[in-house]
């Protein structure tokens, strides 16, 4: 009789793997909540997030701890809907938050429903619906089968990662959301995504040929890609923090998809590097874009703007919040001596690794992803310091920038704790490499947990001969900096600054309007990619009535579309638009209609039924 | 790591921040020959940095910590990169430090640094400096590492050393086609971080063709003197990873006085020679456009993923 109680039937096992990715929720997690304190009070203070967020947080938890298809749906379910409310929580104040909550919601039930019809499919063939029966199973199933439960589970979990082109709901979802949810979201939940693909692809279907893995890397190199660019064009602060998260998810799968390559050109000890490499990616962008999500919403919260055309000078007014929003920049943008640079490495190792190559798929794919994470990696350092650069630096350019005040302590104390993060892995990765090699070990397909070194203070991947000292980096700079900065001291004659006027070809005085903004900053990677980007132009010169060598007034207009909803989505929503007018026809509000088509639903069933 | 490799290391930096300013000063001395000018002596950028450091110190307004600190990360990263490199000996490397990859990225982040420095003041040239800094950078960013990538498949290792010890025991892979691509593709790719002919005239200040010039235009007196100390080095220690890479040979293998005393002057004559080579080609080459900088970064690209390729198909 137990079925009649609810929940009952679930089943919860926490395995190494799934412990990762709890762990990459927890941090998140507690980091967003010490955040919400001060985020959430005052005039943002809202019922439904205070209820919302915990239950988030938990179903977030519960997800990689789950043991049985049925117990993970409920769960996945639980996440999107708590995650929804989360975002229409400020729908009241600002109207565009509804679209982005409809734009969510569809999305991620789609997802949802591939990832059902997957999961339900293989179980079915399975025999059962725990994990391990499937896990038994996996391997045995006809190739078609295998194929298809791949081909669900990328859509579902792509479109809950932020993969393109199933990523639309993220640049507008992202930003409508409260700051410290979007650090959630983008920190933790899309992770979730990359969990289940790994979940289901690498551990219960035990890997598949080739083809899967370059499909993967394929989608990565084209996601990572995609987001960069239109991160680095985007004016928008936190708009280019969710453009840069399918960016680094598109990373994070190029490691997951070569870790399928190479476990199909049978190289363990490679599969490992690589998906050791995502799998430290997925914990290290979540402290980052947890840390610049939450800089994102203390500016947000101290001028009320995310326009990036609108800050500047904000580092003098905001130290804290400036500075540690810095260092996520750096840590972004894959710089040494931060965390983003270590997995990077790893990843680039791994892949480098891999020749001379065991087969032609590999010696192809592998330098195109290498040559598309170069780019990424050069594009994402052009777009933070853009986002720095042009958000803290220079003067305000406008007045809610000009007043703009520091943050409460409990906003910079979850921002510190993500930076501490950052930090702490950028200089000692080796704190996580334990837990890392364990949730390795929890994979098939990829070689037993010693594939990574675990010296106390270098990272090296063993058997493929390449060792990292990141200590060493970080001391080796700290120690350069110092004796620069002691050798200018001695040598300057006069140490004292003046304070001057910046030099301006003759010009008295420098107002913000001279000042380069997000738009010209990004102006030349917007021509370079044109093809790519396609903005619509719009210059607009007014002249003096007097002459027309006069220029009254310039206006520059550059409005640049998602390229994937143009071509893929606006079709399909016209299209299922006009069904829906057709099946307003069969429904005009009358009662006498509606018994008709009761009565003939009934004769219909007793027929087929008979 | 040892003790040597720090003090060689030193012994690398020390030599580095010597020579730099002098062979930015014999680029400019064979330049302005070739013009049929006299020029200025070797020693002038010597003499201008003293100069520097006797001026004031500016703050320019609206500046904050990050335009004052920018020179110091700017020439750290630089001193870090040298350091790492095996230049005068092999074993030169700060161990595992001196990684190829880790290389490019320190250089990238005081590509960053700068820019930062640029945008800080909130001038239009700055910015504008910054702005094309970065899209340079970005897209030099997948030649580097494929270049990076086609020399670590041989030598199985992305170290530094490994690679130079490999080609040295080896010396007919310094002419493999692999190589050579690479070379080319690397050849490109330091014209445009080092920001010199044709991507960067570092003697403009034409406001429309600046680039390295328009991010430094606000400073001044010492910290002008380091950002151009910087820039000398980053250029040095380029041509120098060019010497070692592709054309190894006279660099120490053991550390011996003999050995060392050979490597240095190998150094000096290959990176002397190549700057020579680099000043001739800057007077019979004119800037490039900067929209058209992008296509000569993707032949860069191109004959790097050659490179790549080639080394699977001919190994």
């Amino acid at each position: 009789m137990d079925w009649l109680l609810p929940l009952s039937g679930l089943q919860l096992v926490l395995d190494p793997l799934g412990a990762w990715f709890v762990l990459i929720v927890a941090i998140v997690g507690v980091a967003a909540s010490v955040y919400g304190v001060g985020y959430a009070s005052g005039e943002t203070a809202s019922r439904p997030v205070q209820v919302a967020l915990p239950v988030f947080i938990a179903a977030m938890l519960l997800v990689p701890a789950a043991a049985s298809v049925t117990s993970f749906l409920v769960f996945w379910e639980l996440m999107a809907l708590s995650s929804l409310v989360l975002v229409l929580s400020e729908h009241r104040s600002r109207p565009e938050v509804r679209g982005a909550g409809l734009w969510y919601a569809v999305m991620t039930h789609l997802g949802f429903l591939a990832v059902l019809g997957g999961l339900a499919f293989f179980a079915d063939l399975a025999g059962g619906q725990s994990f391990s029966a499937m896990r038994a199973a996996g391997p045995g199933l006809s190739g078609l089968a295998r194929a298809a439960v791949f081909a669900l589970v990328l859509v579902g979990f792509g479109s809950k990662a932020g993969a393109v082109p199933l990523h639309v709901w993220l640049p507008r979802a992202h930003p409508e959301a409260p700051s410290h949810v979007s650090a959630l979201m983008s920190g933790a939940m899309v992770k979730l995504g990359i969990y289940g693909l790994v979940r289901v692809v690498l551990d219960l279907l035990g890997g598949g040929p080739a083809w899967w893995g370059i499909v993967v890397v394929v989608v990565g190199g084209i996601s990572a890609l995609f987001g960069i660019l239109h991160a680095m064009v985007s004016s928008d602060l936190k708009r280019l923090l969710a453009y840069s998260t399918t960016e680094n998810i598109g990373i994070i799968l190029v490691g997951v998809g070569a870790a399928m390559l190479f476990g199909a050109a049978g190289s363990p000890v490679l599969a490992a590097a690589v998906l050791a490499a995502a799998l430290l990616h997925s914990l290290n962008h979540a402290l980052f874009k947890g840390l610049l999500f939450m800089g994102a919403g203390s500016v947000l919260h101290a001028t009320g703007t995310r326009d990036l055309d609108k800050m500047g000078g904000l580092l003098r007014r905001m130290p804290w919040t400036g500075a540690l929003f810095g260092l996520g920049a750096v840590a972004i943008a894959a710089l040494p001596p931060l965390n983003g640079f270590v997995s990077e490495w790893l990843l680039l190792q791994g892949l480098v690794r891999s020749f001379p190559a065991s087969n032609t798929s590999i010696a192809v794919m592998v330098p195109i992803a290498l040559g598309a994470i170069a780019l990424t990696g050069g594009l994402a350092a052009a777009a933070f310091v853009k986002a720095f650069g042009v958000g803290f630096l220079a003067m305000p350019r406008s007045d809610e920038a000009a007043h703009a005040h520091e943050s409460p302590w409990s906003m910079r104390t979850g921002m510190a704790l993500l930076a501490a993060g950052c930090v702490a892995l950028g200089v000692v990765p080796s704190l996580v490499l334990t837990l890392l090699a364990h949730a390795l070990s929890a994979v098939r397909g990829v070689a037993a947990p010693d594939a990574l070194g675990r010296d106390s203070w270098q990272l090296s991947v063993s058997g493929v001969g390449a060792t990292l000292a990141p200590l060493l980096v970080a001391v080796a700079l700290v120690v350069a900096f110092v004796g620069v900065a002691v050798a200018a001291r001695v040598a300057t004659r006069h140490p004292r600054r003046r304070t001057a006027d910046n030099w301006g070809c003759g010009r008295v005085g420098q107002t913000p309007a001279m000042e380069y903004n997000a738009t010209s900053f990004a102006e030349p990677v917007q021509r370079v990619f044109d093809d790519v980007l396609r903005p619509d132009l719009d210059l607009q010169v007014d002249h003096r009535t007097e002459s027309s060598f006069f220029v009254d007034r310039v206006r520059y207009q550059a409005v640049i579309r998602d390229g994937t909803e143009q071509r893929i989505y606006d079709p399909v929503i016209k299209y299922v638009r006009r069904w829906g007018e057709v099946a307003r026809g069969i429904q005009n509000g009358s009662v006498h209609r509606y018994l008709a088509y009761g009565l003939v639903t009934v004769v219909v069933v007793l027929v087929v039924a008979r | 790591m040892t003790v040597t490799a720090v003090l060689l290391g030193a012994t690398q930096v020390l030599v580095v921040v010597a020579l730099a300013p002098l062979l930015v000063g014999v680029m400019r001395r064979v330049r302005a020959r070739l013009e049929g000018r006299v020029g200025p002596s070797v020693w002038q950028p010597w003499r201008d940095t003293r100069k520097l450091f006797r001026k004031e110190r500016i703050r320019p307004m609206h500046t904050s910590w990050v335009f004052t600190v920018a020179p110091a990360v700017i020439l750290s990263t630089t001193v870090v990169v040298v350091a790492a490199c095996p230049l005068i000996a092999t074993q030169a490397t700060l161990g595992p430090v001196g990684d190829l990859f880790v290389v490019v990225y320190l250089l990238l982040l005081g590509t960053v640094a700068l820019a930062l420095a640029g945008l800080d003041p909130g001038t239009a040239f700055g910015g504008m400096g910054a702005s094309r800094e970065m899209t340079i950078a970005a897209l030099a960013e997948p030649a580097v590492l494929l270049a990076v990538f086609a020399l670590s498949v041989p030598a199985k290792s992305s170290n530094l050393g490994t690679i130079v010890a490999a080609t040295i025991a080896a010396p007919e892979r310094a002419v493999s086609p692999a190589s050579l691509l690479a070379l080319v593709a690397f050849l490109i790719v330091t014209l445009a971080e080092a920001g010199r002919l044709p991507v960067d005239n570092p003697t403009t200040h034409l406001e429309l063709t600046m680039i390295h010039e328009a991010m430094v235009l606000e400073y001044a007196g010492p910290d002008l003197a380091l950002v151009e100390l910087g820039a000398a080095m980053r250029l040095t220690v380029l041509l120098g990873l060019i010497a070692s890479l592709f054309i190894p040979f006279g660099i120490a293998t053991s550390v011996t006085g003999g050995a060392l005393v050979l490597g240095f002057s190998a150094f000096l004559v290959k990176v002397i020679a190549l700057g020579v080579g680099l000043a001739v080609f800057e007077v019979f080459t004119a800037k490039l456009r900067l929209f058209r900088v992008p296509e000569l970064l993707s032949v860069a690209f191109i004959l790097a993923f050659l490179a790549v390729v080639v080394s699977f198909f001919l190994s």
